[in-house]
């Protein structure tokens, strides 16, 4: 096997769409700024370029208008892949993007399919503040009928974007701007990444850290620091939280008989707490404590930098859950 | 000519009445529509055709409206009765394969579409004989076959769906094959769509990307018990909305079958040879109240009267007859034709069954894993075994 090289997440990003684009014409990008500024965060750089006007397209700033005809596009047999500059602004699209594309095959008995994939910035970033923070995974993860992709890293992000691509049923494809420019090994060759699968990516024996999108870099980091501690922690990357890999998570539980659930999002009705009610039901005999939950403080997102940073899930606040989670070692 | 005018004139400079402006054509290159009606041929099948289909439209909807007293049809339901031209006349207008989109009043356009009255009334009574299998109701009305991509029941959801699918017949055609563009899309739109943000976004981006998407405003008069003046600008020259967005806006009378079909042809035919968006303020009423539950309290009976006079079957009732093609005897005889084929679709909804439980996880997802699964997913997620609660969260069937 080759050497394996090293890509920026965005450049996964660009690899899975281009790929997908060459393969299947049916493929198309549309969104604010994608083409011929190259997109705001440079994901879709040189596409124009490739693929033309037709097929990698500007929008106006009109979320619901250009995400609402995205699913138009899809239930007519196309596979449009949209850009949100950020999830934040996907708000204003609830309608198309709830309503419409997660439900069309539902209440057409089957004849109407959305394979639309939504992709874009989710979470904070650097200091933007309250209205563009948001974590959508806690608001859409409540609906049925939507699939919801949150990569921590460039080798997901490609294997996962293309199956999301490729598949034929609505996709939530959650990046972040924060890990954009992170580098990790992407192979050359093709390879696509299964929904539902998810990845152990340290193993471990006291306790289970749970975690998705960015938050499992402070997972490990956390991981570090308890090791120092004696306490040995398994790390999982769910990689998607619909569908949830449930058994993945239950299995190490069984082994360590602890559990902490990192979540970006806000606790209340979150992917975080759906998880760690699910594993008190299949764990319940096998934990020696309650499930633990980091997530975001339950306030708005916060401007000020040391604000916004005990605002968000970090790696002193997990190893405190863990060293909770683990009282009795 | 009556004294009394749409409820869209609202204001000293609205038109007399809708029926004054009548095949004007007011923004935009004026030649195309400048030929006259009568130039569009228009046959005596044709209109037979026509008469027959908003017969059965209206025979259906009365029957509709019993059956939900009856409580066999729950839920909302909105009935069609007064706007038949629209559907039949526009339906005509265009061809088999150009997608058609529409609101929740949508029982019209289905059976216009060619759906069967069978499938349509068993998808109000909740069973597995429905054009969606129960599972859309009164408001959700589909049919891949007959290329129609719905009914959908947040105002104005349909309009930017509209357009995605013009541009997704025009991509396929020219990026995909090669050719020129063959299809037009038609999106139904009430008037009380146009106070939506998605119907303004779907304009403006309809008109920046030559979308040719034809946007036909049902103007009824009313949103519920809102008169378009009350709630809507200009409400007396709609189509100086699409003047904003660069498109092509007519007025059309919405209460004659051969004019909407003759204005219709021509604005569709112009749609498709240019590939470019239009937007038609169709001149309509409803007879009955919005949904089922409601009184009329926010119209006078005057009012009703009037439109009554207008009333698209009975106009082209008194035209056939004048021409020769229509007798007491051919009417009775096609009015019983029409109650049989309803009554059978009664009968028939009757006895289909209630959809199975299964349906109730069926088509959430058409992969549910995805295309490449080989997940880890343990049985305890999913499969036949488990409580409907833990099935909801993964609904991988083949788990046991
Ligand atoms: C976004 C949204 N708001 C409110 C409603 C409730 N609602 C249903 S129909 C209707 C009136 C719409 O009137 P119009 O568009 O003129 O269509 P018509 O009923 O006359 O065919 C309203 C307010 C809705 N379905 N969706
Ligand atoms: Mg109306």
């Amino acid at each position: 096997m080759s050497a394996v090289r090293e890509i920026e997440y965005r450049d996964a990003l660009r690899e899975a769409m281009s790929e997908e684009m060459r393969r299947d014409k049916r493929v198309f990008l549309l969104g604010e700024e994608v083409a011929e500024y190259n997109g705001a965060y440079k994901i879709s750089r040189g596409m124009l370029e490739e693929f033309g006007a037709r097929r990698v397209i500007d929008t106006p700033i009109s979320e619901s208008g250009f995400a609402g005809l995205a699913i138009g596009a899809a239930m007519m047999g196309l596979k449009p892949v949209v850009e949100f500059m950020s999830w934040s602004f996907s708000l204003v699209a609830a309608d198309p993007i709830l309503n419409n594309a997660p439900k069309m095959l539902y209440m057409s008995g089957g004849q109407f399919g959305c394979p639309v994939v939504f992709r874009g910035n989710d979470g904070a970033g650097g200091q933007l503040g309250s209205t563009h923070s948001w974590c959508v995974e806690g608001l859409f993860s409540n609906v049925p009928g939507i699939k919801i992709a949150i990569p921590s890293n460039p080798y997901d992000a490609k294997g996962l974007l293309k199956t999301a691509i490729r598949g034929s049923d609505p996709v939530f494809f959650l990046e972040s701007e924060r890990m954009l420019g992170n580098k990790g090994e992407v192979p050359e060759e093709e390879y696509l990444i299964p929904f539902g699968q998810a990845k152990v990516i340290r193993s471990g024996t006291d306790c289970t850290l749970a975690s998705w999108g960015r938050p499992v870099h402070f997972c490990m980091e956390a991981a570090e620091e308890m090791q120092k501690l004696g306490i040995s922690c398994e790390v999982i990357d769910l990689r998607t939280v619909r569908p949830l890999d449930i058994g993945t998570v239950v299995r190490s539980v069984k082994k360590t008989g602890a559990c902490v659930v990192v979540d970006q999002s806000w606790s209340f009705g979150s992917p975080g707490s759906e998880l760690a009610s699910q594993v008190h039901r299949h764990c319940f005999d096998d934990l020696d404590n309650y499930v633990h939950r980091v997530h975001s403080a339950d306030v708005p997102t916060p401007y000020a930098t040391n604000l916004e940073q005990e605002y968000l899930p970090n790696a002193r606040k997990i190893a405190e859950a863990v060293r909770s989670a683990t009282y009795n070692l | 000519m009556t004294s009394l005018s749409h409820p869209t004139a609202g204001g000293t400079s609205a038109p007399a009445s809708p029926h004054s402006v009548v095949h004007t054509k007011v923004y935009g290159d004026a030649e195309h529509l400048q030929v006259p009606a009568a130039a569009t041929h228009v046959s005596s099948e044709q209109m037979l055709d026509w008469f027959k289909q908003m017969l059965l439209i209206r025979e259906f909807e009365l029957r509709c409206m019993q059956a939900y007293q009856e409580k066999k049809i729950g839920g909302f339901c909105h009935v069609y009765i007064g706007q038949e031209a629209v559907a039949v006349g526009c339906t005509a207008a265009v061809q088999h394969k150009d997608p058609i989109v529409t609101a929740y009043r949508d029982h019209g356009h289905a059976l216009a579409r060619g759906m069967d009255p069978k499938h349509c009334m068993a998808e109000m009574f909740g069973r597995i004989g429905g054009c969606a299998k129960g599972k859309g109701g009164s408001m959700h009305m589909f049919d891949r076959d007959n290329n129609l991509y719905g009914g959908h029941g947040i105002v104005g959801a349909q309009t930017p769906l509209g357009a995605g699918l013009a541009f997704g017949c025009k991509y396929m055609d020219e990026v995909i094959d090669g050719k020129p563009n063959s299809r037009v899309s038609l999106c139904f739109l009430g008037d009380g769509a146009l106070n939506q943000g998605a119907f303004h976004e779907a304009m403006n981006l309809a008109g920046l990307f030559d979308i040719p998407v034809i946007y036909v405003v049902e103007n009824n008069g009313y949103s519920m018990g809102t008169a378009i003046a009350r709630g809507t600008t200009m409400a007396h020259s709609l189509i100086t909305k699409a003047a904003g967005y660069g498109i092509d806006g007519y007025v059309v009378d919405g209460m004659d079958v051969v004019g909407v079909y003759a204005d219709m042809k021509r604005i569709a035919d112009k749609c498709r040879a240019t590939s470019r968006p239009a937007f038609v303020d169709m001149r309509t009423y409803r007879y009955k109240g919005h949904s089922m539950s409601d009184p009329r309290k926010y119209r006078t009976k005057e009012e009703e009267e009037v439109f009554e006079t207008h009333d698209p079957i009975g106009r082209l009732e008194a035209r056939l007859k004048t021409a020769g093609l229509l007798t007491d005897d051919s009417l009775k005889a096609m009015q019983k034709a029409v109650r049989d084929t309803v009554r059978d679709a009664i009968t028939w909804s009757d006895e289909s069954p209630i959809p199975p439980m299964a349906e109730l996880y069926h088509d959430v997802f058409v992969e549910p894993w995805g295309p490449y699964t080989g997940s880890s997913q343990p049985a305890m997620n999913g499969g036949t075994a488990n409580p409907p609660s833990m099935r909801t969260i993964d609904t991988k069937e083949e788990l046991s």
